[in-house]
This record gives C-alpha cells, structure tokens and sequence, in this order.
C-alpha cells in the first residue's frame, strides 16, 4: 500500500475509475495500488461464462478485466494528472481460467514519454506467478478522455 | 453434446441467434449475431451498463474487445470446417475512435489465413459507417 499523502494523492482518481459504470456492472474489486501499478478482481459469476460446458469465463472478461487495471495503473502513474485513452492492447491467452475462481489482474506503467505511457500486466487465479494472461498495452497521454478531478471534464 | 456439437447443429440450421444464445457473456454485454448480403456481422447493443467513460460515453475497451473476439470465432466457426471450438492465442486490438454508448457498435471479420492447425483473423468494428472503423484487431485462434 502506500503512505497517507500518496494516499490522498491517488484516492480521488481511483474513486472516479471504479465508479465507472462497466467496472460496477462487472464487479471488479480493488485490491492493491501504488502509484504506477494496481491489482484489480474479477469475482466469478454465472453470467460472464463462456463455455457453458467447461463454466469457464468468456475471454472477454479477461480483456476488459486487463484494460481496466492497464488504466487504473496508467492514471495513479503518470507524473501529472493528465487525460488518457487507450492505442492498444495486446494479450496472450496462455491458459483458461479456472471455473469457480475469481480472476486476478495486475499491470504496472513502466515507461511515460510526453505523449505515450506504456504498460505490462498479467491477470491470474491463485498465483501470481502462474498467469492465465499476459498483456502489454499503450496509451495516448493528454488525448481526449478521462482527466483526473472532481469535474472529469473533458480536454479539448 | 458438448458446446461445439450444439454449435454444429444450430449452424447446420442456420441459427445464429441460438448460437449466442448457448454463451451467457452475449447476454451480459448484449452481443447479438445476424447475416446481411456481405455474410456474417455481429451487433453490440446500445447500453449504458457498457460505458467506461463518462466523459465521453464511450463504450469500456474491454467490452468492444470482446465484440472483437467474439466476431472472429463466429466468423471461423460460420465458414470453417473446424472439428473443435477454437481457442483464442492472442489478440491484438487497435483504438482508434471512442465507441459511443447511445448507439449499437457493429463488427465484422475475415478469416485471413487459415491452416491447419491456427488461423489468423481480422476484425474491424464501427457505428454509423463502415468507413470509420472505432477499434480494429487481428488475433489467432488454435484450431485442432
């Protein structure tokens, strides 16, 4: 975790990401941040499988789990709170997911320029080391779309 | 009947809807597929539960990728003579315009190279005109 004035810091702008409508709607749960990295949970429910067969979750559960936390750990990274949107997204589908299991992701900002923020994370079940998914994703910096602050106004 | 045996006899009879149908995730995000003259297109309904920014209304990343993926495997399923249900290697999407809320996102994909064992896929999804896609991905699928 991290010490009180980051924690006042990144607070306001994790309250504006998990108030976002899909992230409510899927579930996702915060379970750790710093400033650069986030750890996010995707409890598992019935409605988001899809293999009826296998009960495995559908991959695009997966996606969204990793955009979502790719976001979340770009936006308490950057340097000043800026709008971001996201370029791209790549994900390796390693294994399915385990039935029955929560689903785990975690993604950290490891390089900003002026205009783009790149990112890396996994999204796993029981052990972090064992992942079910890898990512790597690019996001536009100071583009239209989320800008952290009480009014989340867009920037022209 | 396994998942893929179902999905056989509903492509056998040319209903698409019931193969959604089979997948409770189309129902959570409201995923629909239909056939138009050009073959096979897959609609995402307009809903607010769908937004993953509220400044711009915009459709959550994550949700138009799964339009995306979904749209590759019915489009490998619908013209392939596959044995299995194809599994997902990888995907790789491109963002290139906010996918606004208030109206249906549509997707359609091309099976650019299928051999024997993967295949590779092309996605492109839009709202209003073809010409202006919002999210674009291609991604690889194991076949057998």
């Amino acid at each position: 975790m991290t010490d009180p004035a980051t924690e006042a810091r990144l607070r306001p702008l994790i309250d504006i990401v998990t108030g976002l409508p899909h992230f409510r709607v899927l579930g996702l749960e915060m379970v750790d941040y710093t400033a650069g990295s986030a750890t996010l949970r995707c409890p598992y429910r019935p409605e988001l499988i899809g293999d009826p067969a296998t009960g495995v979750i559908h991959g695009g559960v997966v996606t969204t789990l990793l955009d979502s936390v790719c976001g979340l750990a770009c936006f308490l990274g950057l340097d000043e709170p800026q709008a971001i949107a996201t370029l791209d997204l790549r994900i390796d589908y390693l294994k399915p997911a385990l039935a029955g299991r929560p689903l785990l992701g975690f993604a950290e900002l490891y390089r900003q320029t002026r205009s783009v923020a790149f990112l890396r994370g996994h999204a796993y079940q029981d052990d972090a080391d064992d992942a079910v998914a890898l990512c790597v994703a690019t996001f536009m910096i100071g583009s239209v779309g989320f800008r952290p602050g009480g009014d989340g106004g867009v920037q022209p | 009947m396994t998942l893929y045996q179902r999905i056989l006899a509903l492509k056998a009879a040319g209903d698409l809807a019931g193969v959604s149908a089979l997948i409770p995730y189309t129902g959570f995000i409201g995923l629909a597929s239909e056939l138009d003259a050009d073959g096979l297109v897959c609609r995402l309904e307009a809903r607010p539960g769908n937004m993953g920014n509220t400044v711009l209304r915009a459709v959550h990343g994550g949700v138009v990728g799964a339009l995306l993926e979904h749209t590759a495997l019915m489009q490998l399923l619908w013209e392939s003579e596959v044995e299995r249900l194809p599994k997902i290697v990888n995907l790789s999407i491109d963002y290139l315009r906010p996918a606004l809320c208030d109206h249906d996102l549509l997707a359609r994909a091309s099976v650019v190279k299928q051999g024997r064992r993967v295949a590779n896929v092309r996605v492109e999804a839009w709202q209003d005109d073809p010409e202006r896609p919002v999210a674009a991905a291609h991604g690889h699928f194991i076949l057998g």
